[in-house]
């Protein structure tokens, strides 16, 4: 074979196998979306297999919101979520400013503080939590998990912040501070605009991660009208008789809100992520 | 320049306020639950039975390592070897070969990147819910996809049965990795210089040998740190088995995280916090073996 035409063949290869890789990796979502768009149960439980819904039917849809709660949840997941991710994201502006800028002593006792609740299997801190959430009568309380979620990440957003302050160099301020700016508003009128970007892109991992979480939520919350997306889904999925229609409509729609702030932040998330461990 | 004592005071005073949130969260909702939850390990703390709360030394260890007909969790640390060992293998495989394909930028890279990393902004519970239905016994599209091939005659109860419950969350666990491992590696095999490569071309070097003497060490630590990371995280992550299996069919696909989560929901907390114990433990020395094994230092190029 000539050298062009292997050229040609080695890049045949390429575009199959990224093609199926890709397949692969949406198949799931695809197929969940379909089993959602199915209106009746013989359509959805066919065995061989009917792929494609005939016709298209919102009936699982209006069924999870209708005569469901899943409105509800959604809204509570929603509330959670984005004071989660703003609580976390502003305290962990403030630590990590000071951690990226300034000399003092035990700042690498305080990175390993955050490194260590990091590494610790979560569940071993339910049973404890519980306790102090019922004594506080905390219970049931979306305020609550909302304060458990920002605590889930604030080690992650410091880390992922101090990386985004390191880039910044450091006269910035120090201009700002000449002009008779205190350290405060120094660093929130000169130093946070320039890393908007970045503060973005923690804000929407913090309300992701929130936005997913599903143990905590499930031992604290058990009243209807407090439940989250995951636990309205978990109540679900207990059941002996699980309806998949309707739980692959609850599913899309809990996908809805991931994809749009993903598709908005995947390119900062990826260079957030990767970032650190380049650099070593 | 030695500074004047009272602006230092403002500026001890400063950090100090700055840094306090960041401290009193964790301290008080994970390390206090922490310590707590650990010393419940000790503790006949079963709130089915409120009133016999006492110390009472390693029972709870002894009754998790006791051999009779109605404890699996020998079974459930065996799962928990083979889910953490199967997964990480196929994912780190899978990703690095992705990675490899994914090094040179082509037009619209990025998005295909973004496209499949999308996976992993998902919770591991909602995709346990999307692969348990394609798992389904009887209309299940994997059955019907593995008939269509003529791999199977017959539909299978993939989820039912104690044989394949465990591996089929490990093939949905590989499903749901990949995507992590193909970005990271990506990202590290682009910031190997190029320079490295121009200079073996001209030495004439094959393409194995460049693989070998230049790509491998200069992703070292990055895949070794990543690795680390990726098995604490997968022996953590129960989210998957909880929502396809819950442990079933008779505990046969728990690993010891879900079996911790089971425990805590009977609410034996002192059972549960003993296991929890267990897992520090065993993850703390994992750590150091394996730093110590694979000499890593973060400054090795």
């Amino acid at each position: 074979m000539t050298y062009k035409g292997k050229k040609r063949l080695k890049l045949l290869l390429k575009i199959v196998v990224l093609a199926c890789f890709l397949g692969l990796t949406m198949f799931p979502f695809v197929w969940m979306l379909l089993t959602s768009l199915k209106g009746t149960q013989g359509e959805i439980y066919a065995f061989p297999v009917k792929y494609l819904p005939d016709p298209v039917s919102m009936v699982n849809y209006v069924a999870m919101l209708w005569k469901g709660n899943f409105g509800r949840y959604m809204v509570n997941s929603l509330f959670t979520s984005a004071i989660a991710g703003f609580g976390a994201v502003f305290i962990a502006i403030l630590a990590s400013y000071v951690i990226s800028r300034f000399h003092f002593r035990f700042k690498n006792v305080l990175l390993l503080f955050f490194l260590v609740t990091q590494m610790i299997p979560m569940f071993i801190m339910l049973a404890p939590l519980y306790q102090l959430l019922a004594k506080a009568k905390m219970l049931n309380d979306l305020r609550s998990l909302a304060m458990l979620y920002t605590n889930m990440m604030i080690p992650f957003s410091v880390v992922t912040l101090c990386g985004f302050f390191d880039s910044v160099p450091k006269s910035l301020e120090e201009a700002a501070w000449i002009d008779g700016c205190g350290y405060v508003s120094a660093l929130f009128r000169v130093v946070v605009p320039v890393i908007m970007p970045g503060i973005a892109a923690t804000f929407i991992f913090a309300f992701i991660n929130s936005w997913n979480e599903l143990f905590m939520a499930v031992m604290f919350i058990d009243v209807d009208k407090f439940k989250t997306i995951p636990v309205g889904l978990n109540g679900l999925i207990l059941k002996y008789d699980i309806k998949w229609g309707e739980m692959a409509a609850g599913t899309i729609m809990s996908l809805v809100p991931t994809m749009c702030l993903f598709a908005f932040a995947q390119k900062y998330m990826v260079e957030g992520l990767t970032a650190g461990s380049v650099k070593g | 320049m030695k500074q004047p004592s009272k602006l230092k005071m403002r500026r001890n005073r400063f950090i100090f306020f700055m840094i306090l949130p960041a401290i009193l969260f964790p301290i008080i909702f994970t390390y206090y639950p922490m310590v707590k939850g650990a010393m419940m390990a000790f503790q006949s703390y079963n709130l089915m039975n409120v009133k016999n709360i006492k110390w009472i030394g390693l029972d709870n260890f002894r009754k998790l390592f006791a051999q009779n007909a109605s404890n699996n969790f020998y079974t459930t640390m065996f799962n928990t070897v083979k889910w953490v060992g199967i997964s990480l293998s196929a994912q780190f495989l899978v990703g690095f070969s992705m990675a490899l394909i994914l090094k040179k930028k082509f037009k619209g890279s990025s998005l295909y990147q973004g496209f499949i990393f999308f996976p992993w902004a998902v919770s591991g519970f909602i995709i346990g819910i999307m692969w348990r239905w394609m798992f389904n016994g009887t209309s299940g599209v994997i059955n019907d996809i593995l008939m269509k091939m003529h791999l199977i005659s017959q539909p299978v109860g993939w989820l039912a049965s104690k044989n394949t419950a465990l591996y089929s969350c490990i093939a949905a666990n590989i499903w749901y990795g990949i995507p992590f491992f193909t970005i990271m590696i990506t990202a590290a095999l682009r910031g190997v210089s190029q320079d490295l490569y121009e200079a073996a071309d001209v030495d004439g070097a094959s393409p194995v040998q460049k693989f070998i003497h230049i790509t491998v060490p200069c992703i070292r630590s990055v895949l070794l740190l990543t690795v680390l990371l990726r098995v604490i995280w997968i022996f953590n992550f129960p989210d998957l088995i909880y929502s396809m299996t819950q442990g079933g069919p008779a505990g046969s696909s728990h690993i010891i995280t879900s079996y911790m989560m089971q425990l805590v929901q009977s609410l034996d907390y002192g059972l549960a916090s003993a296991v929890g114990v267990l897992c520090i433990l065993f993850l703390a020395m994992f750590a150091a073996i394996y730093l110590a094994a694979t000499k890593y230092t973060d400054t090795e190029v």
